[in-house]
């Protein structure tokens, strides 16, 4: 089946996965958000471990997603992985230090004999729960804004500004973009606390978070679509060369209507989401703020990917940069992966059934009580 | 690749040493105890014996806690193929990716979602969908064990690819060649056994500070019982795939193995060292004694290698000078092809820019004749070639020994288990207690056997350490390694105390608020 594919088909279908999986991440880092509103939400010893055994069933999931987002990006596109992994080094070790004290604290913040104090593990919940999601929406506003680093003709790559990726933080439009994502994931986290958990005061102190931050976070995404719409974007013709192109984003959304669905989508259905959590007090604002996520981000991805765009431009020499057809796999390993894709469905089923199993009530105090495995 | 940075390939593979040292002592157990929770809950399942349901849980409690911080350790290893070897991430990432892609969707979802059933879903599913939870944790990790070490495998023994010369690039051929590879699958068939072995020593181990302590008898007797047998069952098995796992570095590394045997001139009826010591001072080219002292088995090596008594198996000299009789070719005619090879990609490269056709088809020409010499190419001496024999030599010895003597200790443990005799032997309760670390001992040292072992390659054949790395600052490397080792130091050190504090509480200790 896949195997009759053009290599440019199974290019485009890999980008669609990887966007998807981006995407998808993106709405995961509820679980960063809802740490990052620890304190915010909780005061008492009780209140916090309601919180943190809230999350704490969820984090693997974010976790996984990103390790199978890098597996992923490693096996379609490899390019990307050996010049921006090996070339912004400090930013991706910045994420995966705050990805590792995360994946510890959960399970050893509240053991006796954990060396270091509960406050500190939960001071590492924060951590992971502020810089994944600002490192990460910075990161891929680097997608718009682009990056100097060289690919030589053997396709070695080499960062060529020694920041060696911190200098992202410095642009404007790449911090706009990760601010947007962290609140975003604080919505999100604030929406699946309420959910969540069977307690008033959290519940009331997590709504007054959304409250107070939705306005900051529209505005940002607003400010980053406006300037990614009006700047200059990475075009690439047909013979590879890569040009500045005015509007070039603002083009791509007009001439590839499925984006622009996707993006539309995204921000009213964000927005609705946000208005129904503050207003209405339904549950299914979590699901209709984190699938519209999905929608928005999955736009953006593509957004770059799609109408001869370079989805990692290189400002150092335009020409470097990278598409998603000189950075590929082969034709036979595109084939082969897209085999395993079609387990994806599968694996989303089995997620989403096991989700609904364990969340089919409030968590409470008096349930806790009953627990053997704690937080 | 015409500069190497010493100093930048060293720290490297410091760093990756390190995280791979640290992220091992927690994947066995992670692998085995998987597998004796899901055993210990089908007894409880089976029979609704309460006292299994607390055994289960006992142990889900010290797997949650070892889990934690092999997640947290593991992430890092994915991502250094990038950060840490950008060239070795493009020159295979073709064939490389595709195994830790599918490890992702295929394994480490089945474990974390199920995971979070297993420990939290008590009470909120059925007995049956836990117990199934329980299983799908023990296979999800083991199945990403498998793609990870078809991964690893693939790098011993690179099949199904070929060099694209456009890309610059190794290129998939086959898929199933890579996942069947004979060497990946020794390789997990062993690693996950002695995993198994690893987690069953810790489980007897706990067990026995209980029956010296006079605590919790009924959960130390039961647990020793089934480790004993799980773990006597994955002893044998380490045994006989080590065996299997060794035949095929025989055929696809036998510079790993001359390094593993301290062996300098190879022979047919070759002898193998059971105890020895090589000579550090020796070289390949002198006439040195190879050993200060040596016990060997006449005709052994050759067996173990190749089945046959007369087979040759060849040494470290003969892999570089060469050994016309047995077909060897000299490492330098390699290093030579490997050369013109690498000359002719660069003729082809700027043919390709220069749109000359004719450059172009001769420099294919040249490519396709001494390709498969191409990472020879990047070798700068004859003396690179080796690997250090020392650290190979008794790490093997070390691991071998062990495994023989955990096939022992299981044995007699299950015998005296059977007859419950277990209470009244003190001195085998201190043997049980004090061989938790060999087990990790001899884990490590098998990697450090297969990973020291395969220098100066990343790629057998294919690609040298030293070209694999990301151009990046050897202080960029430093800098990130000792924070590394702070950080696994500091984490290590909590999750034993707190490992140790559950298991000191016992049972009914709880769990903690």
């Amino acid at each position: 089946m896949f195997e009759n594919l053009s290599i440019e088909t199974l290019q485009a279908y890999w980008w669609i996965i990887i966007s998807l999986l981006g995407s998808i991440l993106v709405f995961l880092l509820f679980v960063q958000g809802g740490q990052s509103l620890l304190r915010t939400v909780s005061k008492t010893q009780d209140e916090k471990v309601l919180v943190i055994n809230a999350i704490g069933t969820k984090w693997e999931f974010t976790f996984t997603t990103l390790v199978t987002f890098g597996g992923a990006f490693f096996a379609s596109f490899p390019l990307f992985y050996s010049t921006s992994f090996g070339g912004a080094y400090w930013v991706w070790m910045l994420l995966l230090f705050s990805f590792v004290v995360q994946a510890v604290s959960f399970e050893f913040r509240s053991k006796p004999g954990n060396l270091l104090g509960s406050a500190v593990y939960e001071g590492f919940l924060i951590t992971n729960g502020i810089v994944a999601p600002l490192v990460l929406g910075t990161a891929v506003a680097t997608f718009f804004t682009g990056s100097a680093f060289s690919v030589n003709d053997m396709n070695f790559s080499e960062w060529k500004h020694p920041g060696h990726g911190l200098e992202a933080l410095l642009n404007a439009t790449n911090v706009t973009l990760g601010v947007t994502i962290l609140l975003l994931s604080r919505q999100l986290g604030a929406m699946y606390l309420i959910n969540s958990i069977d307690n008033e005061v959290i519940q009331y102190r997590a709504k007054r978070q959304i409250k107070r931050e939705a306005i900051p976070f529209l505005l940002l995404a607003v400010v980053f679509v406006v300037l990614i719409v009006c700047k200059k974007g990475f075009s690439v013709d047909g013979q590879g060369l890569v040009s500045m192109v005015q509007y070039k984003y603002f083009i791509n959304l007009i001439h590839e209507p499925v984006i622009l669905i996707l993006f539309v989508i995204g921000l009213v259905g964000i927005i609705s989401g946000i208005y129904i959590s503050v207003f209405k007090n339904k549950a299914m604002a979590f699901w209709i703020t984190g699938l519209s996520s999905v929608s928005f981000a999955m736009s953006l991805f593509l957004l770059v990917g799609f109408n001869g765009t370079a989805y990692y431009p290189s400002t150092y020499n335009l020409q470097n940069s990278l598409t998603i057809y000189n950075s590929s796999s082969s034709h036979y390993t595109l084939t082969a992966m897209s085999y395993v894709s079609l387990f994806v469905p599968f694996v989303l089923a089995y997620i989403v059934y096991v989700w609904k199993s364990m969340n089919k009530k409030q968590l409470s105090t008096d349930e806790l009580k009953n627990e053997d495995h704690l937080y | 690749m015409e500069h190497i940075d010493v100093s930048l390939v060293d720290w490297s593979r410091a760093q990756f040493a390190l995280t791979a040292i640290y992220h091992w002592i927690f994947v066995p157990l992670t692998l085995g105890l998987s597998f004796l929770i899901a055993m210990f809950e089908t007894l409880y399942f089976r029979s609704g014996d309460k006292e299994w349901l607390k055994i289960t849980k006992f142990w889900m409690k010290l797997f949650g806690i070892n889990f934690a911080i092999g997640v947290a350790t593991g992430i890092i290893l994915e991502f250094e193929f990038g950060t840490n070897w950008s060239h070795y991430s493009w020159l295979v990432g073709d064939i490389f990716g595709a195994p830790l892609a599918v490890e992702g969707i295929l394994a480490f979802f089945l474990e974390s979602t199920f995971i979070a059933v297993m420990f939290f879903g008590w009470n909120k599913v059925s007995r049956g969908f836990h117990l199934t939870s329980s299983w799908l944790v023990a296979f999800g990790s083991n199945l990403s064990a498998l793609w990870i070490l078809v991964a690893n495998g693939w790098m011993q023994n690179p099949v199904g690819m070929h060099f694209n010369p456009d890309t610059a690039r190794n290129e998939m051929l086959s898929f199933w060649a890579v996942l069947f590879n004979p060497m990946a699958v020794h390789k997990f068939l062993h690693t996950v056994t002695s995993s198994y072995v690893v987690a069953s020593l810790f489980v007897v181990g706990v067990s026995a500070w209980y029956l010296l302590k006079k605590r919790e008898i009924v959960l130390a007797k039961r647990s020793i019982l089934v480790a004993s047998v799980f773990g006597l069952a994955s002893a044998l098995y380490t045994g006989s795939s080590g065996d299997s796992s060794a035949k095929t570095i025989a055929v696809s590394q036998p510079m790993k193995l001359a390094a593993m045997e301290g062996l300098y001139n190879g022979s047919r009826n070759a002898e193998l060292v059971i105890i020895g010591a090589p000579n550090v001072s020796k070289r390949y080219d002198d006439t040195q004694k190879p050993y200060y002292f040596q016990i060997a088995v006449p005709n052994l090596l050759s067996v173990l290698a190749f089945n046959k008594s007369d087979s040759f198996v060849p040494g470290i000299a003969d892999l570089i000078n060469g050994n016309k009789k047995e077909g060897i070719e000299p490492i330098t005619a390699k290093m030579e092809k490997g050369r013109v090879a690498l000359s002719a990609l660069h003729d082809y490269k700027n043919a390709t820019k220069e749109h000359d056709i004719d450059r172009q088809i001769q420099s294919l020409a040249v490519i396709e004749q001494n390709g498969k010499y191409m990472g020879y190419g990047l070798l700068r001496t004859t003396d690179e070639s080796i690997p250090p024999i020392s650290p190979v030599f008794y790490s093997f010895r070390i691991m071998v020994g062990l495994g023989c003597y955990f096939i022992a200790l299981f044995a007699v443990l299950l015998f005296f288990s059977i007859k419950n005799q277990l209470e009244s032997k003190k001195w085998l309760q201190y043997v049980m207690l004090w061989s938790i670390p060999l087990g990790y001992v001899a884990s490590e040292l098998g990697w450090l056997v297969a990973e020291v072992g395969r220098q100066p390659w990343t790629i057998q054949g294919v690609l040298t350490t030293n070209y694999s790395t990301s151009q990046i600052s050897g202080t960029m490397v430093q800098t990130t390694f000792y924070l590394f080792l702070g950080l696994f130091s500091l984490l290590l050190i909590a999750e034993i105390r707190i490992l140790l504090k559950q298991i000191k509480k016992g049972q009914e200790g709880g769990s903690h608020v």
